[in-house]
């Protein structure tokens, strides 16, 4: 990872020596994902293309493009270019801008021509997205448009019907309405970039009619952030927490010293407002998934006693873990990632403190840490960030705080029982288990992109994939819910596989994987009788599984072993073969209620 | 500064550019020159001479400089 990529980045910077940035990334000893993207531009796209792919390889993502020739975009699509095709793109992205509209409404059109006008712009857009989804199933990313140049009508170009302004805010509106009702579409939001940014300097006329550029050069590197921002989500490689610092982060002033009385926080003083509204932005994370922890050096008590004060936005309870000792914050935070289970890559550290940040950044360089400065600019840069950018707000997001909290609950009774079945007993478990079914496609493809380390063969899918596999009569899929008496986690374990082409008794495993949150509840075993069940009524003598080890899955690497499966085969690379004669199976669920 | 001044930062943003270390530029200097000066990479260049020298080219001279030592002549006619 380069810093040079991080927000907020130098984009003269980023553009100027973006050839020695990807020279460094290409030398990076790292794993990415493999994912081929196709751009599709009404405009010049080119600096467009370098650019996402420096964020990209920064963020684990390792493109590969297809670019259409200048304004080819609605062509490529609709007239089936054979280059386009056999690229088989795994995502589109359609770059297109207000100089795409062939014909706005003029001064001089009535009611219903300007109705007309805009039928036809959507018919030509809808039957391109239309055309993708059939041709391609895979997702689609588009641009809205962005606000025009002049206004011709002053004021009223935004509400009067004949104005241009009027007319793209209403374009725009049903291209939302679109991603809206179609899972596999999402808007990049060039509108917004362009006001952030400065519609001015955006639209600087020397780009368009230099290079046919619909902004200006230097936006270029802010512009494609925000398009790998998107890309990420989709993949899976977003955040998951934040990890907090207290004094001077969350309020202003230093609680041990200052006493909880006297920090900074609540709505007496400017400096206590700006802390609040850092601290509701922080908790409006929460329901987007957010996990929020802190790691501050304070005596616990101090600590507690800040969060206490009634006028403090975030209380105690709004975090999963609180680690305020006197202990290296890097070694808390070790200590948090494997409290909460998850990945050091998934943690966000906010800390005002650049010798901390330093230190993190050092000695845990998976960890993000964003460059925050002066206290009132926070939430403005962590935001920009994009960190944790939804492309879809399942249930689960909502509650996956609550879920978390459980798991720590869970853990408290299990200390209390020395037999572990019989704690797993009184958690009173009930799976699901059961074929693929719609309502579930989205968190299923989200689940194969997410889980890193108990997934055999980290095969990642889209939702257009699952959809697929879920129709294919050769596949047999499972998903696993699972609930207790704490909660419901939701779908945690999904496993598919197909039948050989050849032999019709033997069945390969492609995925097997489960989310970390129901790590030792057996719920494996439940999905094991379940599957074995399902191929005994199809006949299947042979069940062959298969590992593929990453950085990160060594925890299953034995999996199969645990299900009396014998190693058939073994490569310089450590992939695995598993062979099982499925007859001499036994059930090993003992705990879990299926169905 | 003087023309010889306005060469070595060039230099340098042109070795950026490029991503070479070995290219040095004069008054003759094209496009022809560099192997991957082309249209596309001659925008980023420009961009990257305009911020260097805090300057800004009109379209006009964008279309028509025929070489480095015009494009110098530009930047020394607007930093004196």
């Amino acid at each position: 990872m380069l810093r040079e990529l991080e927000y907020p980045f130098d984009p003269d910077f980023v553009i100027k020596k973006r050839k020695s940035l990807k020279r460094r990334l290409l030398a990076e000893d790292t794993k990415r994902i493999h994912k081929k993207i196709a751009i599709l531009g009404g405009s010049t796209t080119h600096d467009i293309k370098d650019i996402l792919e420096l964020f990209l390889l920064n963020t684990g993502i390792e493109p590969e493009f297809y670019e259409s020739e200048y304004a080819q975009y609605f062509q490529d699509v609709m007239f089936d270019n054979k280059e386009l095709t056999s690229f088989e793109p795994d995502l589109i992205f359609i770059h297109t801008t207000n100089k795409n509209i062939r014909e706005y409404p003029t001064l001089r059109m009535d009611k219903s021509e300007i109705d007309e006008l805009e039928k036809n712009v959507m018919e030509q857009f809808e039957a391109m997205w239309k055309k993708i989804e059939d041709v391609y199933h895979c997702p689609v990313i588009q641009n809205n448009f962005e606000p025009v140049s002049y206004r011709l009508m002053g004021n009223m170009e935004v509400y009067d019907i004949h104005g241009k302004l009027a007319f793209i805010n209403r374009l725009n509106e049903r291209f939302y309405e679109y991603a809206r009702n179609h899972e596999n579409f999402f808007i990049n939001d060039i509108n917004y970039m362009a006001s952030d940014y400065g519609l001015q300097k955006w639209a600087d006329p020397f780009y368009w009619h230099m290079y046919k550029y619909a902004m200006t050069l230097s936006a270029i590197p802010d512009f494609s952030y925000n398009l790998a921002n998107i890309i990420k989500s989709i993949y899976g490689k977003n955040k998951k927490a934040f990890v907090l610092d207290l004094d001077n982060t969350l309020w202003g002033g230093v609680v041990g010293d200052d006493g909880p009385e006297n920090i900074m926080i609540g709505q007496e003083t400017s400096m206590g407002q700006m802390y609040s509204e850092f601290q509701t932005f922080l908790k409006e994370h929460k329901d987007l998934g957010v996990l929020l922890t802190i790691n501050s050096k304070n005596d616990n008590e101090n600590a507690i006693a800040g969060l206490n004060r009634p006028d403090s936005v975030l209380k105690p309870e709004d975090f999963l873990v609180i680690k305020a000792n006197w202990e290296n914050k890097d070694k808390n935070i070790v200590d948090i990632a494997n409290e909460i289970n998850i990945g050091l890559d998934s943690l966000v550290f906010v800390d005002d403190n650049p010798t901390e940040r330093n230190i993190i950044r050092t000695s845990v360089p998976e960890v993000s840490v964003p460059e925050i400065n002066e206290p009132e600019h926070y939430m403005q840069i962590i935001d920009r960030c994009g960190f944790f950018e939804p492309t879809a707000i399942s249930e689960d997001d909502l509650k996956r705080n609550e879920m978390y909290r459980a798991n720590v609950q869970r853990k408290e009774i299990q200390a209390s029982f020395d037999n572990y079945e019989d704690y797993l007993r009184t958690l009173e478990m009930h799976a699901e288990i059961m074929p693929f079914s719609p309502i579930y496609m989205s968190r299923i493809a989200q689940l194969t992109n997410k889980s890193n380390q108990f997934n055999l063969t980290t095969l990642r899918c889209s939702q257009a994939d699952i959809e697929n596999i879920a129709a294919d009569s050769g596949k047999v899929t499972l998903y696993g819910k699972l609930e207790d008496k704490f909660g419901d986690n939701g779908v945690v374990s999904v496993v598919f596989g197909h039948i050989d082409e050849k032999q019709y008794d033997v069945f390969h495993i492609d995925l097997w994987l489960m989310s970390c949150r129901v790590l030792k509840r057996d719920m494996e075993c439940a999905m094991m009788d379940t599957l074995i069940e399902k191929l005994k009524q199809k006949n299947i003598k042979t069940l062959m599984g298969y590992y593929y080890p990453t950085v990160k899955n060594k925890m299953v690497r034995d999996f199969y072993a645990g299900f009396g499966m014998e190693k058939i085969s073994e490569d310089e690379n450590g992939n695995t073969v598993w062979k099982l004669n499925i007859n001499n199976y036994e059930n090993k669920n003992n705990v879990i209620k299926v169905n | 500064m003087t023309r010889e001044e306005v060469y070595k930062e060039l230099n340098e943003v042109f070795r950026d550019v490029f991503d070479d270390e070995e290219i040095t530029v004069n008054d003759a200097t094209t496009a022809n020159d560099i192997e991957d000066w082309d249209s596309l990479e001659h925008i980023n260049l420009i961009v990257a001479i305009e911020r260097n020298f805090n300057i800004k080219f009109t379209m006009g001279e964008t279309t028509s400089m025929k070489n480095v030592g015009e494009m110098v002549d530009i930047i020394l006619s607007r930093i004196s």
